[in-house]
C-alpha cells in the first residue's frame, strides 16, 4: 500500500501563502488572547485551589455554583469526567496573599463547608490541589525556563549538525507551533497548566523531529543534485519524505486521539494540546521550516551568485563546518 | 544463519528475558505515583527566621544576666530583627564593665558601637547561615520521625527549592490528609515555666500590682481556663510567667497518652537525666506555686507544685482522645526548631487514582491497538516486524523504569503513548526508505541494508533533539512533568535500540532463511 506514489507537489511555491496564513491565524489568536487579558493560566501558575467532589446524587453545576456564591473572586464549576460519575470540579482563585501558616487550604475548607450546608446530598472530596503564591511563581519561572532552554538546546544541536539557516528555520517552525497551539488552547477555553506545558515541550521535540527528517534529506540531496537550485532540492526532499511525514503524523494522532477520548479528565488538556501541536507541526514542517531555510540561505548566498547553494559551499562562508559526515552506505 | 546474526538474535532474546524478569510481576515492581495511587503531596517552608530570632533573644537574655551581674542598672535591651538586638543606656563610666560582660556574646555576634552608651549586636553571617541550615535539617528529621510514626509506607521527605528551605513531603495512600497535615506542621514547642502571677481574666489585671509594666525577665501568656470543657478553646485567661523555661520539649525522654485525676485525656511524659535534674531543682524551690505547662506559647494548664518532682509529669487540659494521641506523637518526635508554612498541597483520593489508572490504561491500550491495526494494514508482514519492535520497546521501558525505581504517573502513561508514537515513527522512516530503495530497482537485501544505513543518522538526530528537550523538562520540571520526562527519556533510549538493532536483525533473520525476491512491505 502506498499513500503517495512519487508525489511531486510544489510546496515551495506556496511558501508565501503559507507564511501569510500562519501570520493571520497567530495574529488573530494573539489579538483574541490580549483582548481577554492574556493566556488563561491554571492554578499551577496563578495559585489557587481546585477541589474535585464526588456526589451521591446527580447534582447540577448551577446548584454548586449558587452554594458557593458567597465566596469571593471568579469561581469555575464544571462537570469532571463523564456525567454518570457525578463528579464536579470547583476552582477557586488565589485569596491567600502570602504564606499564612496552615491557612493555605482555608478556601477549600470554606467551600466544602458551604456545600455541606447547601443540602446537595452527600459528597466526598476525592481530590484537592492548593498552590500557594510562592510555588505558583516558582512553577511559572520553571516552566518558562524549561521551554526556553529546551528550544535553545535544540537550536544549538541543529546548528551544529546542519547549518545555521536550517536551525533558524527549525526554530521559527517550533515557535510557530507553540504559538498556534496556545492560540487554539485559548480558543477552546483550556487553561495553561503544568501538564499542558509538558505537552507543549513534547510538541517542540516532535516538530523538530519532523524538521530534522526533511533537512536530513536535503543534506543528502545536496550531494546528488548539485546542479539543481536550492528550491528544487528542498521541494524534492519534502516530497520524498512526504509519505513518512503523513504516516507518522497519522499514527501519532491515532495514539493521542485515544488519549483524548479515553485518557480521562486530567489528560484531556494534555491530549488536546498534542493533537493541535501535531497537526500544526506537520504543516509547519512542510511549509514553514523549509521556506525559512530557503529564504535565509538565499540571502546569505546572494553574494556568491551563481554558485549553487551546495552543501560544500556553506552559506556563511564557512562559519560552520557543515558537518559533512560520511555515511556508511554512501558508496 | 551467519554467526554474527545468531549472536545478535541471542542478544535480543537475552535483553527481552532480562527485561521481563526485571519488571515481573508488575504490580510489585512498578511503583505508582501519587496521582495514580492516591495520597498527599505537600511542600512546606521552614521559617528559618524563627530559629534565628530565638537564638538572638536567648543571647540577649544571656547578656542581660551578665550585665546585671556586673551591677549595671537601667540598661535596656531591645530585639530589632531576627539577627539583631540593641542595648541602650550604658553609663559612660561603666562602659568598660559592659564591654567585659559582652565578651562572650561577641564570639557569635558582632558589636557595632553606636552613640552615647548604645550598642547594636548583629549575628555573624556565617553563624546565621549555619543556624538556618541546622533549622531546616532539624525540621526535616523531625518531620521524618513524625511521618514514620504515622505509619505511612514509602513516604518521601526531602529538601527542595532554590533557597534550600522548602521541604517536600509525599505520603502515598494516606486516608486522613488533614490529620497528617496538622501533625507535620504542629510546632509542639513544650515549655514548663514558673507562674509569677495569675490566672487573671485580662492582661491589665495582672499588671496592676506592677505599675502596668511587664518586668524584663517575665512575660504574659494566654491560657485556657481550668474549668473549660474538652475541646473548648474559647475561654481565655492570662498568666504572668518567668521568661526562662524550667524545662522544654528537648528534655523529654518519652510521652504517651494517659488520663488525669478527673479521668480526662492527658499526656504523661518522662524526662531524661538532665531534664530531671533541672526539674527537681526548680520544683523543689517553688513548692506551693503554679507551674505553667505551655504548648506553642499557650498555657494548657497550671497545676500547683505540691512537692518536689523529678522525672515525670503530665500535661492535662481540655484535650480530646485524638488530640492526646497526636500530641504524644509530636512530643516524642521532638519539637520543630522553627514554624512551618504550607506552600503547596495536593491530595488525591484513592478512588480518583483508580479512575486515572483505568482511563490511562484504556487510552494506552486503545492507542496501541489502533497503531497495530494501521501497521498491519499498511506494511503487511513488515508491519509485524514494527509491532515486535514496539512491544520489545515497551518491555524494555517497563524494565528500566523498575530498575531506576521511577514511579509510574499519569503523565508517565502519556510518555508511554508518545514512546509508541516515536517508535513507530522510526520504523516508518526505515520502511519508507526501503520502499524507495526497492522502487530504485535494488534487491531486497540491498534495499533493507540501504534503508537502515541511510536512516540511522536521521533517527540519531531526531532522538538526540528529543532527548535534549526531555533533559530540560526533567531539569526544570516538577512533579508530573518529571514523570513524563523520565518515561520519555527512557523510551527514547530503548527506541534507538529496538528500531535500529532489533528491527534490522528481524529482517535479516527472515531473509537468511529464504532468498526473497520480494518483500511484503
Amino acid at each position: 500500500m502506498q499513500i503517495f506514489t512519487k508525489p511531486n507537489f510544489n510546496f515551495i511555491r506556496w511558501r508565501w501563502h503559507a507564511i501569510a496564513l500562519s501570520a493571520v491565524v497567530i495574529g488573530a489568536g494573539l489579538a483574541y488572547m490580549v483582548s481577554r487579558g492574556g493566556m488563561p493560566l491554571g492554578i499551577d501558575f496563578t495559585g489557587g485551589s481546585v477541589i474535585i467532589l464526588k456526589f451521591e446524587q446527580p447534582v447540577g453545576e448551577d446548584a454548586v455554583r449558587s452554594a458557593l456564591a458567597a465566596m469571593p473572586g471568579e469561581k469555575v464549576v464544571q462537570q469532571f469526567g463523564a456525567a454518570s460519575a457525578r463528579e464536579i470540579l470547583v476552582r477557586l482563585p488565589q485569596t491567600v496573599e502570602r504564606e499564612e501558616g496552615g491557612l493555605l487550604d482555608r478556601d477549600v475548607r470554606t467551600a466544602t463547608e458551604a456545600l455541606r450546608q447547601a443540602n446537595l446530598g452527600n459528597f466526598e472530596v476525592i481530590g484537592t490541589d492548593v498552590v500557594g503564591p510562592i510555588i505558583g511563581a516558582q512553577l511559572q519561572r520553571k516552566g518558562l525556563m524549561a521551554t526556553l532552554f529546551s528550544i535553545l538546546g535544540i537550536t544549538v544541536y541543529i546548528a551544529f549538525r546542519f547549518r545555521f539557516s536550517f536551525a533558524a528555520g527549525a526554530i521559527v517552525a517550533t515557535f510557530h507551533d507553540i504559538l498556534v497551539t496556545l492560540v487554539f488552547l485559548t480558543w477552546f477555553g483550556y487553561d495553561l497548566s503544568l501538564n499542558v506545558v509538558a505537552a507543549l515541550l513534547t510538541i517542540t521535540g516532535y516538530s523538530v523531529n519532523d524538521t530534522i527528517v526533511i533537512f536530513d534529506r536535503v543534506r543528502e540531496n545536496f550531494r546528488v543534485m548539485r546542479r539543481d537550485s536550492l528550491e528544487h532540492i528542498v521541494n524534492t526532499s519534502v516530497n520524498q519524505t512526504l509519505g513518512r511525514t503523513v504516516i507518522t503524523a497519522g499514527t501519532t494522532l491515532l495514539s493521542v486521539t485515544a488519549l483524548y477520548l479515553f485518557g480521562g479528565e486530567v489528560l484531556e488538556a494534555f491530549a488536546f494540546t498534542m493533537i493541535v501541536g501535531i497537526i500544526s507541526g506537520t504543516y509547519s514542517t512542510v511549509f514553514i521550516a523549509a521556506a525559512i531555510a530557503i529564504i535565509l540561505s538565499r540571502q546569505r548566498d546572494q553574494a556568491r551568485v551563481p554558485a549553487p547553494p551546495a552543501a560544500e559551499a556553506p552559506g556563511g562562508g564557512g562559519r560552520k563546518p557543515n558537518n559533512r559526515k560520511n555515511r556508511s552506505s554512501q558508496a | 544463519m551467519d554467526k554474527n546474526l545468531r549472536w545478535r538474535a541471542i542478544a535480543i532474546i537475552a535483553v527481552v528475558a532480562i527485561s521481563i524478569w526485571g519488571f515481573y510481576p508488575p504490580a510489585e515492581k512498578i511503583k505508582l505515583g501519587l496521582d495514580l495511587r492516591g495520597g498527599v503531596h505537600l511542600v512546606l517552608r521552614v521559617q528559618t527566621d524563627d530559629a534565628l530570632r530565638l537564638d538572638t533573644e536567648t543571647t540577649m537574655e544571656q547578656l542581660r544576666e551578665a550585665v546585671e551581674a556586673k551591677g549595671l542598672v537601667n540598661v535596656t535591651f531591645t530585639g530589632v530583627d531576627p539577627t539583631r538586638f540593641r542595648v541602650d543606656g550604658v553609663p559612660q563610666e561603666q562602659d568598660a564593665a559592659f564591654r567585659e560582660a559582652a565578651v562572650e556574646v561577641e564570639t557569635r555576634f558582632n558589636r557595632e558601637s553606636g552613640t552615647a552608651g548604645s550598642y547594636g549586636f548583629v549575628m555573624k553571617p556565617n553563624m546565621a547561615v549555619q543556624l538556618r541550615e541546622d533549622a531546616v535539617e532539624q525540621a526535616l528529621q523531625t518531620i521524618e520521625r513524625r511521618v514514620n510514626e504515622l505509619g505511612v509506607a514509602e513516604p518521601v521527605v526531602a529538601r527542595t527549592g532554590a533557597a534550600g528551605d522548602h521541604i517536600l513531603v509525599q505520603l502515598p495512600g494516606v486516608a486522613n490528609p488533614q490529620r497528617a497535615k496538622d501533625i507535620i506542621r504542629s510546632t509542639a514547642l513544650l515549655e514548663l515555666k514558673i507562674v509569677e502571677d495569675g490566672p487573671a481574666s485580662t492582661r491589665e489585671q495582672l499588671l496592676q500590682s506592677r505599675g502596668g509594666v511587664v518586668p524584663g525577665n517575665m512575660e504574659i501568656l494566654p491560657g485556657i481556663s481550668n474549668t473549660a470543657a474538652a475541646g473548648d478553646r474559647a475561654e481565655t485567661v492570662y498568666y504572668l510567667v518567668r521568661k526562662v523555661a524550667v524545662i522544654t520539649g528537648r528534655d523529654l525522654r518519652n510521652a504517651k497518652p494517659s488520663l488525669d485525676e478527673m479521668n480526662r485525656p492527658a499526656v504523661s511524659f518522662s524526662l531524661n537525666a538532665d531534664g530531671a535534674r533541672k526539674f527537681g531543682k526548680a520544683t523543689g524551690e517553688n513548692v506551693g506555686r503554679l507551674l505553667a505547662i505551655i504548648l506553642d506559647g499557650r498555657v494548657q494548664s497550671a497545676p500547683v507544685i505540691e512537692t518536689r518532682i523529678f522525672d515525670e509529669g503530665r500535661i492535662s487540659g481540655t484535650f480530646t482522645q485524638q488530640e492526646v494521641q497526636d500530641l504524644s506523637l509530636v512530643l516524642r518526635s521532638g519539637a520543630l526548631p522553627a514554624s512551618l508554612t504550607y506552600l503547596e498541597e495536593r491530595t488525591v483520593g484513592p478512588s480518583l487514582g483508580a479512575e486515572s489508572i483505568r482511563s490511562g490504561v484504556t487510552a494506552a491500550l486503545g492507542g496501541l491497538l489502533l497503531v497495530v491495526i494501521f501497521l498491519l494494514l499498511y506494511y503487511k508482514l513488515s508491519g509485524l516486524n514494527a509491532i515486535a519492535a514496539m512491544v520489545i520497546n515497551l518491555v524494555v521501558l517497563l524494565a528500566m523504569m523498575s530498575y531506576f525505581e521511577a514511579a509510574m504517573t499519569l503523565p508517565g502513561i502519556a510518555g508511554f503513548i508518545l514512546t509508541i508514537g516515536m517508535g513507530v515513527d522510526s520504523n516508518v522512516l526505515i520502511f519508507e526508505r526501503i520502499k524507495e530503495e526497492l522502487a530504485a530497482q535494488k534487491t531486497v537485501k540491498q534495499a533493507i541494508a540501504a534503508g537502515f544505513d541511510r536512516v540511522f543518522l536521521t533517527i540519531l538526530d531526531t532522538h538526540v533533539a528529543s532527548l535534549i528537550a526531555a533533559a530540560f523538562l526533567f531539569q526544570f520540571g516538577t512533579g508530573p512533568i518529571r514523570g513524563f520526562a523520565t518515561t520519555l527519556s527512557i523510551g527514547l533510549l530503548s527506541n534507538v535500540f529496538t528500531s535500529v538493532f532489533v528491527s534490522r536483525t528481524l529482517f535479516e533473520l527472515v531473509l537468511s532463511r529464504r532468498r526473497a525476491a520480494t518483500l511484503s512491505i
